[in-house]
């Protein structure tokens, strides 16, 4: 694995070698001493285009614990507000010694380019681009939801889980990562959106499509993900009447989270919006895993570092 | 032909293999000096076998009385070793610990063949992470020589003296089907000839 910046740079193999060893990771987690020495003297840099608080966090914890160094980077209070390119960002970050790339842009296929363009030559993880993709948000999704729904998880998929996907899928590259995923792993997914928060296109992605959240739910699901809705790229609105009718329609009340089955999990990437797309209750519930989601993400992000890293750093020298 | 021809000799058959694990469990309970404390730990992968071998040998001949997963256990240095560049990933295997810990315990690491001691070096690193040992002992199969670092065994099933240029191969029926030793040298090409 050199990058990471789609989930169709992975087998399915691939996606279970990386929950395989995000597992282990987890497993280090509850010692003593949680810090390995795996990445001893790499640099890892966070290139953070757009604001995020978990993500960036989140890669920062996983690359200190295989004891990386690493270098922040966020779009405020650099030079890239002044106006500098992807092209010279990326030049400046290889000589200055970076041995990984993680970026998260507002632009869809900026961590692509960065790969693809011959700027550098270093292993690239994209942490979130426009709405594209948002790999590592499904793969730490995937692995909690196998912790939960699979007995004995390791080594194995989520062959015949049912998962139910609801809110802004156009505007979520968490939505579309998650769909490749989890149809990859073996899982179907049905989304729940209003006809105007569903991209044009659907049709060629593995999964159903429904516009009523009870249907989708009487149908019964192993686990239900709510999405945020993504109020800040909805410019000039009309996506939906009201955000009233909207909650009523699409948002995960207490009631309907009763009418889940038992085993049933409750996810959401976060940042929540409570009481509009999931009611407190809800999120903070027996069957809400959106708190252990963030643990989650340390060690699969942790296993996506050691992945990229550990291999090729020497050819890349 | 694309591999380099190469001869094979058998150093210990299987019988040789159980006799050799048996003496090293005897030797670790003698240096013990009747203190039942101690902890076993397979370094994957062979190691891990060799180590379940040697606890049984130990109950077989009653010179313990635990259960076997109260003092055998497994370590993984996969995110220790000092050389990940030069091979490809790998998933990472499982870290088993006794339920007791290793805190102020004999730990005795089991692996199969000890060359450049690196292995050891790794172990060693991956064991403080979890805790604290009263002291550390190495038992092996194998002792080819050929060491870069200071390190050597407590207990050795075999030396065997090596050149550079020869392979050993374990052979263990929990992970190859059959129990041997092989030693493996590339032919001259006098001999090739």
């Amino acid at each position: 694995m050199k990058h990471l910046i789609s989930i169709d740079d992975l087998t399915r193999q691939d996606a279970i070698d990386v929950l395989d060893t995000a597992e282990h990771m987890a497993q280090t987690q509850s010692r003593s001493i949680r810090k390995l020495p795996t990445l001893v003297g790499r640099t890892v840099v966070n290139l953070f285009f757009e604001d995020s608080t978990r993500t960036r966090i989140s890669f920062e914890a996983a690359a200190k614990r295989l004891s990386a160094d690493i270098i922040n980077f966020s779009a405020k209070g650099s030079s890239l507000s002044k106006g500098e390119s992807l092209k010279d960002t990326a030049l400046t970050l290889d000589a200055m010694g970076a041995d990984a790339i993680v970026v998260r842009s507002s632009s869809s296929g900026a961590a692509h380019l960065l790969a693809n363009a011959g700027w550098i030559d270093k292993p690239i993880v994209n942490a979130g681009d426009g709405t594209h993709e948002h790999p590592t948000q499904a793969l730490l999704d995937a692995y909690t939801l196998r912790r939960h729904l699979v007995e004995g998880p390791t080594g194995s998929d989520l062959a015949g889980k049912r998962v139910i996907i609801v809110g802004d899928i156009l505007h979520s590259r968490v939505a579309r990562s998650n769909v490749k995923l989890l149809s990859l792993l073996g899982a179907s997914v049905t989304l729940v959106a209003p006809p105007a928060l569903i991209p044009i296109g659907v049709q060629s992605w593995p999964c159903e499509v429904s516009y009523s959240l009870d249907a989708a739910i009487a149908e019964g699901a192993d686990a239900v993900m709510m999405l945020r809705v993504q109020r800040e790229r909805m410019v000039g609105g009309g996506f939906f009447p009201t955000e009233g009718e909207y909650s009523r329609r699409f948002g995960l009340s207490t009631d309907r989270a009763d009418r889940l089955p038992d085993h049933a999990v409750v996810l959401h990437p976060g940042p929540m919006n409570r009481g509009f797309e999931i009611a407190s209750d809800v999120a903070d519930g027996p069957r809400s895993v959106i708190v252990e989601q963030v643990n989650n993400g340390v060690s699969v992000r942790m296993s996506v570092l050691y992945h990229v890293l550990a291999a090729h750093t020497e050819e890349a020298s | 032909m694309t591999d380099t021809p190469t001869t094979r000799t058998e150093v210990l058959r299987a019988d040789e293999i159980s006799r050799a694990l048996t003496r090293i469990g005897f030797e670790i309970v003698e240096a013990q000096k009747g203190e039942d404390d101690f902890v076993i730990l397979g370094i994957h992968n062979r190691g891990v076998p060799l180590a379940r071998r040697i606890g049984e040998s130990l109950r077989r001949t009653g010179a313990t009385d635990r259960e076997i997963d109260d003092f055998v256990g497994t370590l993984d240095i996969t995110m220790f070793r000092d050389d990940l560049a030069q091979h490809p990933t790998r998933v990472p295997y499982s870290t088993d610990l006794p339920p007791s810990g290793i805190d102020g315990r004999t730990v005795v690491l089991v692996d199969d063949v000890l060359f450049s001691g690196r292995t050891i070096r790794a172990a060693l690193d991956a064991l403080s992470s979890l805790g604290r040992p009263r002291n550390v002992r190495l038992a092996v199969l194998v002792d080819r020589g050929h060491r870069d670092l200071p390190i050597r065994a407590d207990f050795v099933g075999k030396n065997l003296p090596t050149s550079r240029r020869e392979a050993v191969r374990v052979h263990l029926t929990e992970t190859d089907g059959d129990d041997a030793v092989l030693l493996e040298r590339p032919l001259t090409e006098e001999e090739t000839r």
